[in-house]
């Protein structure tokens, strides 16, 4: 009796029910391109609205079906900061007791010179990762890439191994989707453990820097864990260090003794700690909060100042997040398809992060890369400068992306994109390459040439906003209007870069 | 090109949000876009020594000078007198015979203290009653991470979370922070966002209702679209399609958050490019520290109005290789204080002097002992500076003790809220209670 009641009313709509098929159009399929990737022109959001919905998630999700590049090991040079061989050691300490000083400064000289090379390749380094978010086929890949690396961040400020941070931007890349497999990774990753000093966390000195981190920022937050799970995480990771550029653990400096964290006892090593994080209750919750706010929206750091429909949001992603056991897959399928991924409260709302934006203007746009070395400036004067997170908390992110220096500075690299232009003293860029946006751009066009003014602007700003203001249609159409139109030289250029000049160009 | 969506209407609206509400809009008064120059006359262009605060007769501004990664103490005010100290260092300990002493000036309590002897401009202010000295500055369980200490300074709170000290001020005087309603002075000029100059913006300048301005370089503070005179007008008109939107700050929702962003940076550009274009009055030295403080004197005499500015020096993070009498740290206390000297030379000549007050902190002291690297590590309390003619000059607060450390650590023996209060009830005579929460004794650092 009660179930045929219940039949006739109207079932209570879930936050995370899919989103009906029929309401899968162009700004849907535009904002999942730009969210779980970095934008996209309008051919690719037009063909994904044709799929609709459940197989356009599936599309950018099961990403492994895709075919990309092999990563080359070799292409980074592993040695430039290799430790002194031991004969080299030996002959520095001999040096050091005579004091013999030609010798010693010529170990300095090494070193110095050695610090240059791989600051060069960090330089290579970070202009390698930008062109794969550019490229790549698998744009999520690159999105979780990033995700992990803000998540778990080391800086190359106190690290100083290019190499090391390439070995970490790989295990990001790798085990993108598995969280337990980062988080056991991430114990042993060389890069992690000099950043965070647990090369100096020894039986009868326990240095607490990577197990409070681990707890407080990586999966449990503060509030969850006591200080004496901090100290007992300690000596769970004691002689977890790394040789040259391999994890090692020296079980002399290992403390074997019985141990207490988070409800777990025995004699805990690393692994077990991490376990005992994954079986907390809290770390699902955590893990869901900090993933809402890169995917979905710019909510507080604390998760109880959120507005009622993000916490309502967050809760149920959380008890998700537990089910799922941690596997992002699923997780991320659930989310892109559901009703609240495609509400008024997100779509919109969200500010890019400085790479979003660079990324995503060249890749939906269609404009030229330019020079990667004057983007990856402009990245770190917009305050995303990658391998340099601020400090182990990672990337603000939100608001804090935005003041009136940045906003210029926002505005100007899209004026560089697009006409090759530079800020400083108005100079054009040596590698100047001609943008047509008629070449980039060819779905935006009638076949016949001869395409309204209006029209074009409004399509215009569908893709860069997925809807189009009628005021700022006229505001463009005039302005080309004067100019000679759409078809005239220079005014397509002109119109996208009064476009992406628009304050709302930096949220997506 | 004409404007099709109804003009005088926008026109009309955005005049009476300028007028009423001129607090939102705050770098709007600094000078006028085109789109909306139909109601420029009716703006006072902001002047020096007119004053947007009832009971305050003058324009004062605050400079906040920050040194980042922990400046050493006992090498900038040296106890040079006391064994314990050279023996805590001895290969980066300032020779007693080096230093400028300040106890010989006649000034309140300095006692043994030297002045580091790169500090020859610091000393000249000094002795000229230019320079306080607040000794053993901290707070309760000091904080050894650059960035939780930082954040504690900034928000003067002690877990380091909420908005910025600074912010709240501002917050309180344009927007009515803690009196529950917005709004502004009745007359005068409305109220002036504060200016940071570098790259990221300061936490201590973050409040909830006015957004500070913040430019690294006047050269890159412009859109550079604005070359092009088509694209500036359509820009403009695309920017004036919001100007109904930019109302409340509470809960505002992303988009009016830019539109405010992109507004203010607009119409503070050209003034501000305009006001650091000119040369100043005094040379200053090369560096990129005295170049921050030249624009700071730059916007001050072109009457901007802004009442707080932020700059910064960084690189104070010496564990290694510190040097002493000369070396690394020698080279940036001396960036510091010839950068300083300049400054307030250039302000006497213009005769702005009186009416600028500057602080100077760093997020933490060092350790006593140098460490294996002829360095020193992250430590707790640490002298704070303060410039300017109203400062009560000489050495405050209690020098610090090395024979009463805490696990090698000096003990602070002044809390800086002390100093941000005293700053703010009679240097920006407002109520400081209102801004940190509670009452702080002062110090009696200022004649103000």
């Amino acid at each position: 009796m009660t179930a045929s009641l219940h039949a006739h009313t109207q079932p209570a709509r879930d936050l995370l029910d899919p989103l009906p098929d029929d309401q899968f159009g162009y700004a849907q399929a535009r904002h999942l391109l730009w969210r779980a990737g970095f934008g996209a022109t309008d051919i690719q959001i037009r063909a994904l609205v044709d799929l609709g919905p459940k197989r356009a998630v599936s599309m950018v999700v099961d990403y492994e079906d895709v075919p990309t590049e092999s990563d080359e090991h070799d292409q980074f040079d592993k040695n430039i900061m290799r430790p002194l061989t031991q004969a080299e050691q030996l002959a520095r300490r001999q040096a050091s007791q005579r004091r013999d000083e030609d010798t010693l400064s010529r170990f300095r000289a090494m070193r110095q010179q050695a610090q240059r090379a791989d600051r060069t390749q960090m330089r290579e380094l970070q202009k390698w990762w930008l062109t794969r978010m550019i490229q790549t086929a698998r744009p999520l890949e690159e999105k979780l890439t990033l995700f992990w690396h803000g998540h778990f961040a080391t800086s190359y400020r106190s690290v100083e191994d290019s190499f090391h941070l390439y070995q970490q931007n790989r295990l990001f890349r790798g085990s993108a989707m598995s969280y337990p497999n980062l988080l056991r990774g991430i114990i042993r990753d060389p890069a992690m453990l000099r950043y965070l000093n647990n090369n100096q966390n020894r039986k009868a000195k326990p240095n607490e820097n990577l197990a409070r981190e681990i707890m407080e920022l990586f999966s449990l937050g503060e509030g969850n864990y006591t200080e004496g799970d901090i100290k007992n995480g300690a000596r769970a990771l004691t002689g977890y260090t790394y040789r040259d550029d391999a994890f090692f653990f020296r079980q002399d400096q290992h403390d074997t003794g019985p141990k207490q964290i988070l409800g777990a006892r025995g004699n805990m090593d690393g692994d077990a700690f991490v376990n005992a994080i994954l079986r907390h209750r809290a770390c699902a919750s955590y893990m869901a909060h900090r993933l809402y706010r890169y995917f979905v929206a710019d909510i507080p750091i604390d998760p109880e100042r959120a507005p009622g429909i993000h916490k309502a949001a967050v809760r149920k992603l959380g008890d998700q997040l537990r089910r799922e056991e941690y596997d992002l897959k699923p997780w991320l399928t659930t989310l892109f398809r559901s009703r609240h991924f495609y509400s008024d409260a997100v779509m919109g709302q969200k500010i890019k992060s400085p790479v979003e934006l660079a990324v995503g203007a060249i890749r939906s746009l269609g404009v030229p890369t330019r020079d990667l070395s004057t983007i990856v400036r402009s990245l770190e004067g917009m305050g995303q400068n990658l391998f340099y997170p601020p400090s182990v908390k990672g990337w603000d992110g939100g608001r804090m992306w935005i003041n009136t220096s940045t906003l210029f500075m926002r505005q100007n690299l899209l004026m560089y994109l697009i006409s090759g232009q530079l800020p400083q003293q108005n100079r054009r860029a040596r590698t100047d390459t001609t943008f047509d946006p008629r070449q980039a751009l060819p779905m935006l066009f009638d076949p016949d040439g001869k395409t309204d003014d209006a029209e074009v602007a409004g399509r215009l700003l569908e893709l860069a906003f997925g809807t189009r203001d009628p005021q700022a249609v006229r505001v463009l159409a005039d302005s080309a209007a004067s100019n000679g139109g759409v078809q005239a030289n220079k005014v397509l250029p002109g119109l996208l870069i009064l476009i992406t000049s628009m304050p709302e160009y930096q949220l997506c | 090109m004409s404007l099709h969506n109804n003009p005088s209407e926008a026109k009309a609206y955005t005049r009476r949000q300028f007028l009423h509400n001129g607090a939102l809009f705050a770098s709007a008064a600094l000078s006028v876009p085109t789109f909306l120059q139909g109601t420029a006359h009716a703006l006072p262009r902001p002047l020096a020594g007119l004053s947007s605060i009832s009971g305050v007769n003058e324009d004062r501004v605050l400079v906040v000078v920050q040194l980042s990664g922990g400046n050493d103490g006992l090498n900038t005010v040296v106890p040079f007198r006391d064994d314990l100290y050279r023996r805590a260092r001895p290969t980066i300990a300032i020779a007693p015979e080096s230093v400028h002493e300040l106890s010989k000036n006649g000034r309140n309590g300095a006692g043994d203290m030297g002045l580091h002897p790169s500090m020859t401009g610091v000393r000249e202010l000094y002795d000229e009653g230019m320079c306080a000295v607040v000794q053993s500055v901290g707070y309760p369980n000091p904080n050894r991470s650059h960035f939780a200490s930082m954040d504690i300074w900034h928000t003067a709170d002690e877990s380091g979370t909420g908005e910025g000290w600074l912010g709240r001020y501002v917050d309180s005087q344009c927007c009515g922070y803690g009196k529950g309603e917005s709004g502004q002075a009745e007359d005068g000029a409305p109220f002036q966002p504060p200016i940071s100059i570098g790259r990221t913006m300061p936490l201590a300048l973050q409040g909830r209702e006015m957004m500070p301005l913040s430019f690294e370089s006047p050269q890159l503070y412009r859109w550079t679209g604005d070359s092009s005179e088509d694209l500036s007008l359509a820009h403009e008109q695309l920017l004036g399609r919001h100007a109904e939107t930019t109302g409340d700050h509470h809960d505002e929702t992303p988009a009016s958050f830019l539109v405010r962003t992109a507004l203010d940076a607009r119409v503070s550009s050209e003034t501000i490019r305009d006001a650091v274009s000119k040369q100043s009055l005094v040379r200053y030295p090369g560096t990129g520290f005295a170049r921050q403080l030249s624009m700071v004197a730059s916007m001050i005499r072109a009457g901007l109005g802004t009442r707080v500015y932020y700059v910064s020096l960084g690189g104070f993070d010496t564990h290694a290789g510190q040097g002493g009498a000369q070396g690394q740290h020698a080279r940036l206390l001396a960036q510091f204080s010839d950068a300083i000297r300049a400054f307030y030379r250039d302000l006497q000549a213009q005769g702005n002097d009186g009416r600028v007050l500057t602080t100077c902190f760093s997020e933490f002291g060092r350790r006593v002992s140098q460490n294996a690297s002829n360095g020193t590590d992250h430590g707790t309390a640490a002298p704070m500076f303060l410039f300017g003619p109203m400062v009560n000059a000489g050495v405050h607060g209690s020098n610090p003790n090395l024979r009463d450390l805490d696990n090698g650590d000096l003990k602070f023996r002044a809390d800086f809220r002390q100093v941000y209060a005293e700053v703010l009830d009679s240097w920006l005579a407002t109520n400081s209670a209102d801004v940190l929460e509670r009452k702080y004794k002062h110090l009696r650092l200022l004649n103000a």
